[in-house]
């Protein structure tokens, strides 16, 4: 009567399409999440899933239900101490005393909590970013590996055949498997001749030769055109694509117009040249330099959460970078980045000292260069002379940002490099 | 206890179990369920025939979150349940599944792979001979739902709401169904019986209806205009002229603005919400049924020598852990199980006909004495939990589970005990038991009062009061969400039992 059924197989995801509707229906708050919790992330750490929490009445499902009030009456076990009558007081916020309907989550929670895997945290954190779908691809993607060539093997498969290697193995190889008795056949060849000159041709010495020249022959004849032993197949090998080193500096105004705002968004902006990094390069190393009249290498944390106050002079963060660069990372050795997220104020005078930085000595140096303008009421002087910049070195990008869908324009160069 | 010790009965030697070590294959778990079958053919089970399904953990979750519905619409409702599930899962805050079981016929139920071969034998006791044979035997599983075309039906309401999204969009149909939900507990005739319902049937009737549906309410707006002058000898006239429980039923034929399609996913909220009610009203019965028959069952076949003393101890483990009941003062107090509750009275009940006191022979004078698998199979077939509290809780067991009554009055300053387990006390603490377990008393009784047929066209619903209990908090959503399926205003009032009409909440459009 009873019949077993392995489903097993039959495949899992059934509430795929449940899960995804949920995630829509709640996308604004799932939204607001992921942005709260990559404003508490390290720039280096943005590819993981996260728990999201939303709050629970967002996403009850209403009922008619009785509220508090009235008269009821609950039987409840495991009686030791009451007897009929007793008085008791009431339990603060009737904790314990459970209703009838109890929601299957457990009541009482207020806050709904849930794992959002990497990919779907990654895809939220480029929503706000407006990034194209095939820079999302990009960035999503597994790192790359490419097959390079390593020599040459023994064994492989038929496609990998080297033609040209085989074929000179087996030559070299004829040549020393029939060596011996070419000579042989050689030496035998000049005195049957001279035998033969000398008219004795049918004599039993010409016979004898006639048929040792017929099994030399045979022997070198024998010797395989191309043997197993010849073939040779190139060799590839698996190597990880991107397999350089790179530095990216990023640089921050920290003067005290730069308010929490503009530095989330200037956040976002080095996690999005990091993130391309780390698709491009094995070794990435970060170097924070805040200034506002001084500039300072810092830690992370430091960099996004300390404030100071006071002028802004952007020329000493260049020239600490370019020391640091001299001193740690030679170009040679060295892909140098560098974004720079500032709200365009500087001291007028020194305006024209860093573009005179930046072109000397920065440039030369560095695969790319973006600098954003975070919020920025006018285009002030720092904007027009690294506009100057920006007009002879293809390498220099440039933006003013009002929110985050304006990051992607300024790595659109970059982007398209590497698509391309 | 009364249990027999069975290791005394049969020494080791006799025994010749059907498995050792707690890996199964398919062959074992055949020969448990021949077993099993045997001994519940013995106590005269019977069952619809059982089709067991093995499936992975992953596929386990995926079964939980859609109420364990084989085949359900798409919902993200269901979407956060498996979310929910899937993260406690993880975090290993729940073992999955003891058991789902679907009231089908074939009986489908559920047998995770993970699971050690003491774990699928309990599982196949319990839901595919307990379970099963409470389906079948029940009267209100009988009456309420059609086990043989439950599966064609989900089928055909899968199949038509995915029609309806790809027509209308899903934003629509979501919307629809959100309302729906909000009402589920509201489409139910508590005293119509309903008709049967397979796919083929409900396909075809399904067109005809709505062209009907469409013209009856068409008509019923219709004649507005030309009778405004009578209307207002009318006016004392209600519509409904009776007040109507079954909210869903009413808004699906009745809504003036709903579109033929919409009217249909009404339809179908209402129908499984239909299929559940059983389900909800016979909880410790059907529970406790299955868990005195895995009890009964297992031990059965270990007094035989079939199984191991090592299977008996993970099984007893595992039991014991099923049918626990934390005392009110636990940390892990959460009402009272249903599990314990339902075995319990069930245990009772055997122990009632096999050794019968003197209290038992006053109080149960029908079945002291008697054979106790037709007293327990008449329990089974002919009563809801509510019911079944009422007829069969015992002073023993009131005891043994020192049940006691708190009364709850806001009027009052304090709590106050009302009965607690001693002569005085028993019958109380079983009728308050049993009210606990009342569907009216537990929801709050809501019906269709008037429709302004002649006016506004507003809907007024009344909230017939119980003990002044008044309505929860979300009572202002639950508006928004009619107001949405009726597409004009509506009111509620509620009704306290002096006939006192107090207005509570509207919701205009």
């Amino acid at each position: 009567m009873t019949q077993f059924v392995d489903r097993r197989l039959s495949g899992k995801n059934r509430s795929a399409v449940n899960r995804q509707r949920f995630l829509r229906r709640f996308r604004q708050q799932i939204r607001r999440a992921v942005a709260e919790a990559v404003s508490g992330r390290k720039v280096t750490d943005l590819e993981r899933g996260e728990k999201i929490s939303i709050p629970a009445r967002d996403l009850s499902e209403p009922v008619f239900h009785h509220g508090p009030g009235g008269r009821r009456v609950i039987v409840h076990p495991g009686n030791k101490e009451f007897v009929t009558g007793d008085r008791i007081d009431r339990p603060e916020a009737g904790a314990g005393q459970g209703r009838g309907s109890a929601s299957p989550e457990g009541e009482g929670l207020d806050e709904f909590v849930f794992e959002l895997s990497k990919e779907e945290f990654m895809n939220y954190f480029f929503e706000d970013l407006a990034l194209p779908d095939m820079v999302k691809k990009q960035l999503m993607a597994v790192p790359e590996i490419r097959r390079v060539r390593a020599g040459f093997v023994s064994q492989g498969n038929p496609a990998n055949l080297h033609v040209v290697r085989s074929m000179k193995r087996a030559i070299g190889r004829r040549l020393a498997m029939s060596g011996g008795p070419r000579e042989a056949l050689r030496e035998a060849e000049a005195r049957l001749a001279e035998l033969e000159s000398e008219g004795l041709g049918a004599s039993a010495e010409a016979e004898r030769l006639r048929a040792e020249i017929e099994r030399l022959r045979a022997r070198v004849a024998a010797v395989p055109f191309l043997d197993t032993w010849d073939l040779r197949y190139a060799h590839r090998i698996d190597q990880p694509h991107p397999s350089s080193q790179a530095v990216m500096f990023c640089i921050m105004d920290v003067s005290g117009s730069m308010d929490e705002e503009r530095k989330d968004i200037a956040k976002r902006f080095f996690m999005l040249l990091y993130l391309f990094l780390t698709r491009n390069y094995d070794k990435i190393d970060l170097v924070f330099i805040r200034h506002h009249t001084v500039a300072k290498e810092v830690d992370e944390d430091d960099f996004f959460h300390s404030r100071e106050t006071g002028g802004t002079v952007v020329s000493s963060a260049l020239e600490l970078m370019a020391e640091i660069i001299r001193a740690r990372y030679p170009s040679s050795a060295w892909n140098i980045y560098v974004a720079q997220a500032s709200d365009g104020d500087n001291w007028e005078d020194d305006s024209p000292r860093c573009r005179d930085i930046l072109l000397k000595e920065i440039m030369p140096l560095v695969q790319y260069y973006a600098y954003v303008e975070i919020q920025a009421e006018h285009p002030q002087s720092l904007w027009h002379q690294y506009e100057y910049v920006k007009s002879v070195n293809p390498r220099f990008a440039m933006q003013r940002i009002l929110g985050l869908e304006d990051i992607y324009p300024v790595f659109r160069e970059l982007f398209r490099k590497k698509t391309a | 206890m009364n249990e027999p010790r069975p290791t005394d009965l049969h020494p080791v030697r006799s025994r010749r179990p059907i498995s050792e070590g707690s890996d199964w294959t398919f062959e074992l778990l055949q020969a448990y369920d021949r077993e099993i079958a045997r001994v519940a053919a013995h106590y005269g089970l019977d069952t619809y025939p059982n089709q067991i399904e093995v499936i992975t953990s992953e596929q386990m979750i995926d079964a939980y979150s859609s109420v364990g519905m084989p085949v359900g619409y798409h919902h993200w409702s269901f979407g956060k349940q498996f979310v929910a599930t899937q993260k406690s899962y993880k975090r290993g805050q729940m073992g999955l599944a003891y058991e789902i079981v679907i009231n089908s016929n074939p009986c489908i139920a559920y047998l995770m792979e993970e699971n050690t071969m003491t774990m699928q034998a309990l599982v196949i006791a319990h839901a595919c001979y307990g379970h099963n044979s409470f389906f079948k035997g029940n009267y209100l599983f009988r009456t309420w739902t059609d086990a043989e075309a439950i599966l064609d039906y989900l089928v055909f309401a899968r199949n038509y709401v995915a029609e309806c999204e790809e027509r209308y969009g899903e934003e629509a149909v979501e919307e629809i169904l959100d309302s729906c939900h909000a009402l589920m507990n509201y489409g139910v005739d508590r005293y119509k019986r309903p008709a049967k319902l397979s796919m083929a049937k409900e396909r075809e009737r399904q067109r005809e209806r709505e062209a009907y549906l469409q013209s009856q309410v068409n008509d019923l707006w219709r004649t507005l205009p030309a009778k405004a002058a009578a209307a207002k000898s009318k006016k004392e006239e209600r519509f409904p002229s009776e007040p109507q429980e079954n909210l869903l039923y009413f808004i699906e034929k009745n809504a003036p603005r709903l579109a033929p399609w919409q009217r249909e996913i009404v339809r179908i909220v209402r129908r499984i919400a239909q299929y559940f009610y059983p389900q909800r009203q016979t909880q410790v019965m059907n529970e406790g049924w299955a868990t005195f028959w895995h009890y009964t069952l297992l031990n059965h076949l270990y007094e035989e020598g079939r199984l191991t003393d090592g299977f008996m101890l993970e099984f007893l483990q595992s039991h014991t852990n099923v049918v626990y009941q934390p005392p009110y003062y636990s940390r892990a107090y959460n009402g009272i199980n249903p599990y314990a509750l339902g075995f319990n009275i069930y245990r009772d009940i055997r122990r009632i006909c096999e050794q019968p006191t003197e209290e038992d022979r006053r109080w149960f004078p029908d079945i002291a004495g008697a054979d106790w698998r037709k007293v327990l199979d008449f329990a089974m077939r002919n009563f809801k939990d509510e019911s079944f509290i009422a007829q069969y809780l015992s002073p023993h067991l009131i005891r043994e589970m020192k049940l006691f009554a708190v009364l709850d009055d806001e009027a009052e300053e304090q709590l106050e005990i009302i009965a607690i387990h001693d002569d005085a006390g028993y019958r109380a603490v079983r009728q308050y038991l049993a009210d606990q377990y009342n569907l009216g008393q537990r929801e709050p009784n809501i019906q269709v009062w008037n429709v302004d047929l002649y006016g506004d066209r507003s809907l007024t619903l009344r909230h017939y009061m119980h003990n002044r209990r008044p309505l929860g908090e979300s009572t202002a959503e639950v508006l928004r969400h009619i107001a949405r399926l009726w597409g004009y205003d509506v009111r509620i009032e509620s009704v306290d039992e002096n006939e006192r009409v107090q207005h509570v909440e509207e919701c205009l459009v």
